[in-house]
């Protein structure tokens, strides 16, 4: 019979069987679970646990916030991202000089620290500004294309005189109505409203327009005509412009507003009224006495 | 037999179980190997559709429904005769082999199936009769019939290992392969009992559950060798497997798919082995490769010429230089095998195997590798001798595919089609003691 007893000391005989531990190792090892946790589990715990453990210090997760934001401003320091200059285009010169005045920029800047959008709102705020776009050209040149609305009358507000587009919007403030004498002058209250229909006026004076000095909107309803001798022409509120036409044909045939005639009252379509002056009534009617 | 049923049930779910799983593992402890295979159940319908015919019944009638995914053989040790002679050094290379085995598979196994080919293996042929209860057989008639059969006395200290039903009888008419739905009166079977020594399933048992795995089956590897190396016709008109092994050369007797017998002779080619080292002087391990490179049982005239060195590594190479001739070594070889074969002889005889319509002898094994033998088998067993290798089956590695591994492969198709057994039937209600409370349950579950 074989020793009982292993003999450990002979060492050349090699026993091909795995030892119990070693068996039951390989075992569990090819337990699919157990060998996924192993392979993805214990690895990613234990990256997971030196990345805690290290960010847990205060001063290296300083160490990373620093150095994330001194990576960040030196790519967005580069020359490539520099705006240098801000370029305007479509504004004249009091336009543009608001612009820089609303965008107060220091050049140079980084491309990234500019809002474009935000400026982009701050310049169309501007009342002389209808659209307004911004983009960062090549070359570190901040473009600003901005389309000026155009005036297209003077309006006279109780506090001064104002350039107004065709929408109805308030340019800018003028000093005298002479500045822009090309312009008709509109006022009244309700007239920047109506003030399609207050140019459909001027437009159709024809030879009465160098006599014109305003159009006045009445009441917010209707509008009167006042011409440079202090004549009054009273329009209805419905259909106004023929109205004018027919005074202003009136006027060609028969040199109606070369009398003396202070108000043309046009407010009733079908009975047209003419006030005169006080002296030319008191003519009137000493040349009705004496033909009598 | 309450208990019989107990556990080979257990052992039934613990395969079904395993199936589900869908891996288990086949062992086969023999004198002189031990083989694990790892299969596979992927089910036929797998195969079938990769291969893009998609008729739902794979090749080979639905035998490949496995697939062999890892195979490995280690030496045996601590095994003799078949049977589990020292626990620490069989569990040791048990370990080996289900170690390489699960490292190829690279899965892991926790069910086995194993067989065994020791423990004085005896067979009983049972019968019962039984009036059907109703006017068709039902499959409670059938686990009547079976719990009716007299169990023989099968003596103290031993075990079942398979009860196969084998035949029924309904009235006049017998043969019948299934008999339910059919209409009869009297039911008669006939069972195969196979015991084995209890002592020796408790070993194997032990061994397995020391290894970390379950036992999902036991199976006789005279059984495995047959269904393996037995062609269908063979099975079907009788045949006799001899599974020529190290320690035990196992015989079973198949006829009509069944096996009706079973016996083993507890000689094999360890004993050739030992015949050669002693008549050689040499030592054994000399003995076995001499025995591989240059053995055979039939001399010509050339074997005298053909000399073979026997000098063992004593070491003393430069004297022992001693040759024998070919013709000496069959010398030696033959009486042992012709011992062998004339054992199996009688134990045919006493089965009664001249009576089978066909007498179809196959030989498999490791042993059954020695040249000429089928020549001497069929001068002592009769005319009708073949050698048989195993069926082939998916995905089993080249080296595994010899007769040596009949019994493993066969307990794999075991595996994968197990045959009916007693304990698959229900037990009749009126076999229960009476206060049982199985009883109780069964009737509420009848009746609600």
């Amino acid at each position: 019979m074989r020793s009982l007893k292993a003999q450990r000391s002979e060492g050349t005989r090699r026993d091909p069987a795995p030892s119990r531990w070693g068996y039951r190792y390989q075992r569990l090892m090819l337990t699919p679970g157990f060998r996924k946790l192993v392979k993805v589990g214990v690895p990613l715990l234990v990256v997971g646990g030196l990345i805690a453990g290290w960010t847990a210090r205060e001063a290296n997760r300083q160490m990373i916030a620093d150095a994330y934001n001194n990576t960040k401003t030196q790519i967005q320091q580069r020359d490539e991202f520099m705006v240098k200059v801000m370029a305007i285009d479509g504004a004249d010169d009091t336009l543009a000089a608001d612009i820089r005045t609303v965008l107060p920029l220091e050049f140079p800047q980084s491309n990234f620290d500019l809002d474009l959008e935000e400026m982009r709102q701050t310049v169309a705020a501007l009342p002389a500004v209808a659209e307004a776009a911004l983009r960062v050209r090549p070359g570190g040149i901040l473009q600003v294309n901005v389309t000026q609305r155009v005036p297209v009358a003077v309006f006279r507000a109780p506090e001064g005189l104002k350039l107004i587009d065709s929408e109805g919007v308030l340019i800018q403030n003028i000093i005298a109505r002479a500045d822009r004498s090309d312009l008709p002058l509109i006022t009244g209250d309700g007239a920047r409203e109506a003030l399609g229909e207050g140019l459909e006026i001027y437009r159709v004076a024809g030879p009465l327009a160098p006599r014109m000095r305003g159009v006045v909107r009445m009441g917010e309803r209707r509008w009167d005509v006042i011409l440079d001798s202090g004549q009054r022409i009273l329009l209805p509120t419905e259909n106004p412009v023929p109205a004018f036409e027919r005074v202003v044909a009136l006027n060609q045939a028969q040199d109606l507003l070369e009398r003396d005639v202070a108000v043309v009252d046009m407010r009733h379509p079908a009975r047209p009224t003419i006030r005169l002056n006080e002296q030319a009534v008191t003519n009137l009617r000493q040349i009705n006495a004496e033909q009598e | 037999m309450r208990d019989l049923y107990q556990s080979q049930r257990a052992m039934r779910a613990m395969r079904q179980a395993a199936m589900q799983r869908g891996v288990i593992a086949i062992l086969d402890i023999g004198s002189s190997k031990i083989a694990c295979l790892v299969l596979r159940f992927d089910g036929p319908e797998q195969f079938s559709a990769k291969d893009g015919i998609g008729d739902g019944v794979g090749s080979m009638a639905g035998q490949s429904s496995f697939r062999v995914i890892g195979a490995a053989t280690t030496r045996s040790r601590g095994v003799r005769f078949g049977e589990v002679e020292a626990m620490a050094e069989t569990e040791r290379a048990v370990r080996t082999a289900v170690q390489a085995a699960q490292k190829m598979a690279n899965v892991r196994v926790d069910h086995v199936i194993a067989c065994l080919s020791g423990g004085r293996p005896r067979s009983y042929g049972l019968d019962g009769q039984v009036e059907v209860m109703g006017q068709t057989v039902t499959e409670g008639d059938i686990g009547r019939v079976l719990a009716e059969c007299e169990v023989p006395d099968i003596g103290e200290g031993r075990q079942v290992l398979h009860a196969q039903p084998i035949n029924f009888a309904l009235d006049h008419r017998s043969g019948l392969e299934d008999p339910r739905g059919q209409i009869g009166s009297t039911l008669t079977t006939d069972m195969h009992l196979m015991t084995v020594e209890d002592s020796i399933i408790e070993n194997l048992l032990y061994c397995i559950k020391r290894c970390d795995l379950e036992l999902a089956g036991v199976a006789s590897s005279a059984y495995a060798a047959g269904i393996s190396s037995l062609v269908e016709d063979e099975q079907e008109l009788g045949a006799a497997c001899i599974d020529m092994g190290g320690g035990s050369t196992g015989i079973s007797i198949f006829m009509r798919k069944h096996m009706i017998y079973s016996d083993s002779v507890r000689m094999g080619g360890d004993h050739v082995t030992s015949d050669i080292s002693m008549g050689l002087q040499v030592a054994p391990a000399m003995a076995e490769r001499i025995k591989t490179f240059y053995g055979g049982v039939l001399a010509t005239g050339m074997d005298d010429r053909e000399m073979i060195e026997v000098g063992s590594n004593t070491g003393d190479w430069e004297r022992d230089r001693r040759t024998v001739s070919r013709a000496e070594l069959i010398g030696i070889m033959r009486p042992r095998v012709e011992e062998i074969l004339e054992e199996v002889r009688v134990r045919l005889d006493a089965a009664g195997f001249e009576h089978l319509p066909s007498q179809q002898i196959v030989l498999t094994g490791g042993g059954s590798q020695i040249p000429g033998l089928d020549g001497l088998a069929s001068k002592i067993l009769g005319q009708q001798v073949r050698l048989g290798r195993p069926l082939r089956v998916q995905g089993l590695p080249q080296a595994a595919t010899g007769s040596a591994f009949s019994a493993a492969v066969g307990l794999s198709l075991f595996a994968a089609n197990p045959q009916d057994e007693w304990w698959d039937f229900d037990i009749p209600a009126e076999k229960y003691p009476a206060r049982s409370l199985k009883r109780a349950v069964r009737w509420f579950r009848e009746n609600w």
